[in-house]
């Protein structure tokens, strides 16, 4: 390396894939990341559930197990789908607090500064710029949701013989359920970190969306006595979702639930619309702050 | 050589506001000008060689592509841009080395290149530091060492010198015209400080309510001002000046009492500077201070202002 020279001269060496360029985002911004102890701290501790249910799987599977733990008969609670559908819950409210903090850290400092305008003066689109920051949530927010859970689904199927084919919906309502949610999230965060810039407020905000939205939801059921306010109330609305994914929710039909005003839940479909009403909103103000200049008409 | 830029009856919109108003014209110095008073355009010039604002109508093209097809021409482009851009808790190499990466450099190429970025424009000792914490002509230079590193065949550098000091002017100013006089890439300057882009411009496009005002080959200028010479003399000016005018040159001299004088002469393109000395010691004439004209582009860009109805420019 000629430092020494100070001396400009022209790079005349390959360049790398333009399909894969987004990737060099996640590849700084997890390395940033994991700087920090505490959040490597807090990641670790989102693994606590599953090893738990882990433990759980494998006492129940195991008689020598049981028998050191002085367990009479063996428990069966970890073969039903509502033993996995408590820890996606779980799972999936450690997702939230992960993004709200990991979200403002992605975008809010290229913003807070502008570098916005030397990412996208490079042949780099705002669409991969999104792409590349939202590949740092979703890394993060699949390897504590879907697939620590899909390994106790494979566990379980190891262990008790002939389990696994018969509840393969569960894995299945596992996986989709899990990236509904890490969606959701994702378009969320960064489009609230997008909005607010600043770090801490950014978090504060994310935070505000759930909790107010959850509020403001059960205050229009109790004061209405209706279930249409919990629209507001994102991870009711996850819920209902993974319910009928996991099958432990029977939905009634459209039109019993549109005139049912008393009812305590939300039909499905309604979730479904609500989830994605978010998506599209976050989608769509992430098109309108991302952009390397602002107008002000 | 082709034209570096050219601009075919470019209109740009923003909002309701028609910002460039029919541009047209072929760039192809080394090293471009870009001049106006604030709200000339120049910025929202640059932002349309970016891509980042669509013209209205008309067309811009950068080294023959059309700059609609934007990833092909930001791969040509490095760009420094007029107000703070930089990720504050980086070190100023990986900051550099993640852009150069995003250039499409590979890493280990990146990470080399932003290490002689950074010696290269005078920051090696700092680069490990957090962009944070570096000074105001510190990220000016941080700015250009990431415009630099991925090697563009262009540089745009917005206000290169806002909010510098003399000596990080001094010191951005000759970085700058190293890598012109390096040869391996064209510039566009663009500025509204006269002084800046003549130091460092071979061409330049003065730009008024979006209108080019005036283009000029300051090369040119600077070779028929470079006869124009501006001399104080102590002794007989009178036998010097017609001695001066025996050599072809048009000679006025004024005189300041005290037996000095102020002679402006303009030499033929044959006579070197050197005769005035020859003659000056013929004639027993002190020359105490000497100066080229150096006024030629406040000249310019004075009569550019004052057309179409004075200076001054959008507000």
């Amino acid at each position: 390396m000629a430092v020494h020279k100070r001396a400009y001269r022209p790079y005349e060496g390959p360049l790398t894939a333009e399909r894969g360029r987004f990737l060099v985002l996640p590849r700084y911004g997890l390395l940033e990341l994991f700087e920090s102890r505490l959040l490597t701290a807090f990641f670790v501790l989102c693994f606590v559930p599953v090893l738990i249910g882990a433990s759980a799987i494998y006492i129940a599977n195991s008689p020598a197990a049981r028998a050191l733990l002085e367990m009479s008969s063996a428990p069966d609670f970890v073969r039903k789908p509502d033993f996995f559908f408590a820890i996606l819950t779980l799972q999936g409210g450690l997702a939230f607090l992960l993004t709200a903090w990991v979200a403002p850290v992605l975008v809010s400092p290229d913003l807070v500064n502008g570098a916005l305008p030397l990412y996208l003066s490079r042949p780099f689109t705002r669409v991969e710029y999104v792409l590349g920051k939202a590949t740092v949530l979703l890394t993060l927010l699949s390897a504590i949701t879907w697939v620590p859970m899909l390994l106790l689904f494979a566990l379980e199927a190891g262990l008790a013989e002939g389990w696994g084919t018969a509840n393969v919906r569960i894995a299945a309502a596992v996986f989709a359920g899990s990236w509904v949610w890490i969606l959701v999230l994702t378009l969320l965060g960064l489009a609230i970190s997008a909005w607010v810039r600043w770090r801490v407020v950014a978090s504060g905000a994310l935070a505000g969306v759930f909790f107010m939205g959850a509020a403001f939801g059960e205050m229009w059921r109790e004061v209405l006595n209706g279930p249409w306010g919990r629209l507001a109330n994102l991870y009711y609305l996850v819920g209902l979702v993974w319910r009928s994914l996991f099958g432990l929710f029977t939905s009634r039909s459209m039109a019993q639930e549109m005139f049912n005003e008393r009812g305590r839940d939300l039909p499905t479909w309604a979730a479904w619309a609500g989830l994605a009403a978010a998506a599209l909103l976050s989608v769509w103000l992430l098109e309108r702050r991302l952009r390397a200049r602002e107008v002000v008409s | 050589m082709g034209p570096v830029i050219e601009l075919d009856r470019l209109v740009v919109r923003l909002g309701e506001r028609t910002i460039l108003d029919g541009l047209s014209g072929a760039l192809s110095g080394r090293a471009i000008g870009l001049l106006g008073p604030n709200g000339a355009g120049k910025s929202t010039l640059i932002n349309t060689l970016l891509g980042f604002h669509p013209a209205a109508s008309g067309s811009v093209r950068v080294f023959g592509a059309d700059v609609r097809e934007k990833k092909a021409l930001r791969r040509l482009i490095g760009y420094m841009p007029e107000s703070d851009a930089f990720i504050s808790h980086m070190t100023g190499v990986r900051f550099v080395r993640y852009m150069a990466e995003l250039a499409g450099l590979p890493a280990q190429a990146a990470l080399e290149r932003a290490h002689e970025a950074f010696f290269y424009v005078g920051l090696g000792e700092a680069r490990y530091r957090k962009l944070g914490t570096y000074s105001l002509g510190m990220k000016q230079l941080a700015k250009l060492a990431q415009a630099i590193a991925h090697g563009p065949r262009l540089l745009l550098l917005d206000e290169p010198t806002n909010g510098l000091d003399p000596p990080a002017r001094q010191r951005m100013i000759r970085l700058i015209r190293e890598i012109r006089d390096a040869g391996q890439m064209h510039i566009l300057i663009s500025s509204h400080l006269l002084r800046d882009v003549e130091e460092t411009c071979e061409e330049v496009v003065i730009l008024k309510e979006g209108r080019i005002a005036a283009q000029c080959d300051l090369e040119s200028e600077r070779r028929s001002n470079r006869k124009f010479v501006e001399l104080e003399t102590a002794g007989s000016a009178t036998s010097f000046t017609s001695a001066v005018q025996g050599l072809g040159a048009e000679c006025a001299f004024y005189p300041n009492g005290h037996g000095l004088a102020r002679v402006k002469v303009v030499l033929p393109d044959e006579v070197e500077m050197r005769e005035l000395f020859r003659l000056a010691a013929v004639h027993d004439v002190q020359i105490r201070r000497m100066n080229y004209r150096r006024d030629s582009l406040e000249d310019i860009f004075l009569a550019a202002m004052k057309e179409n109805g004075g200076a001054g420019g959008r507000p």
